[in-house]
């Protein structure tokens, strides 16, 4: 185990996969000698060089594209888009170049990409720069979506993404990229698809994923001061889903709390709901209860993003409502 | 260029293929054997042919809703095709794809595509990856006139020429993106003037005349094995059917299609070969029969599969 921040894991996944396989290369705006907007790839020209970490011009539809056909031919890119927001740009090439080439073929392509992009809100760069898109990735059938919430998930899920045959968009949240968590090193992998407890609990199962995460933990810490026993559940890869888990754990609690960043309407919590509903509706005794952003674009001000983002306060209203 | 009696015979049997298999499938069509949509390549035969002479089963193209004669050029299987097109399990598809996504990724063609001009970008990715493999195979996108407007068709031409990849574009201009022909889609006459804004070389040719295409492609073929980056080949060509089967072209005025439909480029190759004493009429009919009954057999091998089964269509999503 390493003590590093989020960004430091992920950027650590990307090496130990670029060491270990030479068709890995790494491609996208920025990312050179500049090293990511967010220092995500700081270091990695001078380890691997101009041939295999590429600045591109600003581009999106060409790197999302020329990824399709280089992964069709044989390599493995990882790819760049700056921010999600910019998957606007290059949607035809996620949506039906990259997920459709393999069932269009009868299964005789593969197309192993990883799409990396920050999500998030919370440093105030307003509507075109925070979003949080997942849901658009999740309805996409041939996508596979992970979103880590600490550091040794950062890592672990990258290395799985990068080795997985299928387009696997890798969404890393701005407000995490600084904190800090313990990292295993080596050959370790997240494996796709699979949920983590955070927090075992008894009484209410909260799943929350990415920034999320934190503020679901800091919920439950209060709410256990109140006599609310709370489980935190992070699904890490939205797609596949781990239902079980969360069917499981709401076996036991018997209350569901879905809580994300992005805005409530066609959030990927609605589906998570509908799963419980339709899976697990004799496990629940409360309603299904979702904390989410408005259905507004993300404000610029200070005080209207801090009204944006779901906070512990509206976590922790949200769970005591199941109990009132 | 010095071309010979054999080559000029196989651009011809290569042409006639495509031309017979293409006749074929709007008489399926017509006759409900073929679902959805069918774009039919039928005057442009020289290109495809012209170009794909030019390439080996290492070099990889990608194609076009407009893709059958590309494929049949590239050495695509017709009755792998012909499957597909029914939507046959035994298709080159299984049935997932039809007339718009066929494709041989072992033979480096990465699919026909149902979007207009997403083969841009595809194509300087496959070439990215012949470069950075450091092996010396190429990638041929096909594009039409109305692919040229799109942005992809800027991206990914500009990327290629940045990165210095062995990528030709060869834009097949037939004159109309659907019903909307190119005076009204752009201001310029020749498309290849385009290739200027990216610094690489670009051309225009008579898209009828296989040997102008094949000695262009040749040159630009060349250049990418070489290491010195793109090019882009406008050809100048004639789609003799609507945009797709059931389409009239109401929007073409029958002079101009009378006009076009005499400079055919498999009359004007018979002519050649005629000429030069290559082939008298019977072998050239030869061919022709040989074609028939080859697409003949590509149509009973598909009439004669089996459809998916309906369990098939969550198969293939995901690679495992």
């Amino acid at each position: 185990m390493k003590t590093m921040t989020y960004v430091e894991a992920l950027r650590d996944g990307m090496r130990f996969e670029m060491n270990k396989d030479p068709n890995v290369y790494l491609a996208g705006e920025d990312v050179g000698i500049f090293g990511g907007c967010f220092g995500q790839t700081a270091g990695l020209y001078q380890e691997f060089g101009p041939e295999r970490v590429i600045d591109t011009p600003i581009t999106e539809t060409a790197i999302i594209g020329h990824a399709v056909g280089a992964a069709a031919s044989g390599l493995r890119p990882i790819v760049e888009i700056m921010f999600i927001d910019f998957t606007g740009v290059c949607m035809d090439e996620i949506l039906n170049q990259a997920t459709k080439m393999r069932y269009m073929f009868g299964g005789k392509a593969k197309v192993p990409m990883v799409i990396r992009t920050p999500c998030g809100a919370g440093v105030g760069a307003a509507a075109q720069h925070s979003q949080s898109l997942e849901a658009f990735f999740t309805h996409i059938p041939g996508m596979k979506v992970v979103m880590p919430s600490v550091a040794a998930d950062a890592r672990g899920l990258m290395i799985a993404a990068i080795r997985d045959d299928n387009p696997v968009m890798y969404i890393e949240h701005k407000g995490l990229l600084g904190v800090e968590g313990e990292v295993p090193e080596g050959d370790v992998i997240v494996p796709l698809g699979k949920a983590d407890i955070k927090k075992e609990g008894s009484d209410v199962t909260i799943v929350a994923w990415s920034a999320m995460v934190g503020k679901a933990m800091s919920a439950a810490a209060s709410l256990e001061k109140e006599g609310i026993s709370a489980e935190v559940l992070d699904p890490r890869t939205l797609k596949p889903l781990d239902i079980d888990s969360i069917l499981s754990s709401v076996a036991k609690t018997g209350k569901l709390v879905i809580v994300h960043e992005a805005n409530k309407t066609g959030g990927f919590g609605g589906e998570i709901a509908a799963l419980v509903a339709d899976e697990g509706f004799d496990y629940l005794n409360a309603p299904i209860k979702r904390v989410t952003a408005p259905d507004s674009p993300v404000p610029f001000s200070p005080v209207l993003e801090k009204a944006y983002v779901p906070g512990e306060e509206k976590i922790i209203a949200a769970v005591k409502e199941l109990f009132a | 260029m010095e071309v010979t009696k054999e080559t000029l015979l196989g651009f011809y049997e290569t042409m006639v293929t495509i031309r017979t298999f293409e006749e074929k499938a709007m008489e399926l069509f017509a006759a409900g054997y073929i679902p959805g949509f069918v774009h039919l390549y039928i005057g442009e035969e020289a290109v495809a042919t012209g170009v794909c002479a030019n390439l080996t089963e290492r070099d990889f193209i990608t194609s076009t809703h407009r893709g059958h004669g590309h494929l049949i050029a590239k050495g695509g299987k017709i009755d792998l095709m012909m499957a597909e097109l029914m939507g046959k399990v035994t298709g080159y598809c299984k049935g997932k794809g039809g007339s718009m996504h066929i494709a041989d990724v072992d033979l480096g063609i990465l699919g026909a595509n149902g979007i207009v001009g997403a083969g841009q970008p595809i194509a300087a990715g496959a070439a990215f990856a012949c470069k950075y493999k450091k092996e010396d195979n190429v990638c041929v996108c096909f594009f039409g006139d109305g692919a040229s407007n799109r942005g992809t068709f800027h991206e990914a031409l500009n990327l290629a020429s940045v990165f210095n990849l062995p990528v030709i574009y060869v834009c097949e201009n037939n004159l109309y993106g659907i019903s909307n022909c190119q005076r009204d889609h752009m201001n310029v006459s020749d498309i290849s003037d385009r290739a200027a804004s990216y610094g690489i070389p670009g051309v225009s040719v008579d898209g009828n005349d296989v040997m102008a295409v094949y000695e262009a492609a040749a040159e630009a073929v060349k250049r990418a094995r070489k290491g010195e980056g793109p090019s882009m080949i406008e050809c100048k060509t004639w789609r003799h059917r609507g945009h797709f089967e059931g389409d009239p072209g109401i929007y073409k005025s029958a002079k101009e299609q009378e006009a076009w439909i005499k400079k055919d480029p498999i009359i004007k190759l018979e002519k050649k070969l005629l000429e030069y004493e290559y082939a008298s009429e019977d072998e050239l009919n030869a061919i022709k029969d040989t074609a028939k009954e080859r697409i003949e057999a590509a149509v009973e091998f598909a009439k004669n599969s089996p459809d998916p089964e309906p369990e098939d269509v969550l198969r293939d999503v995901y690679a495992d």
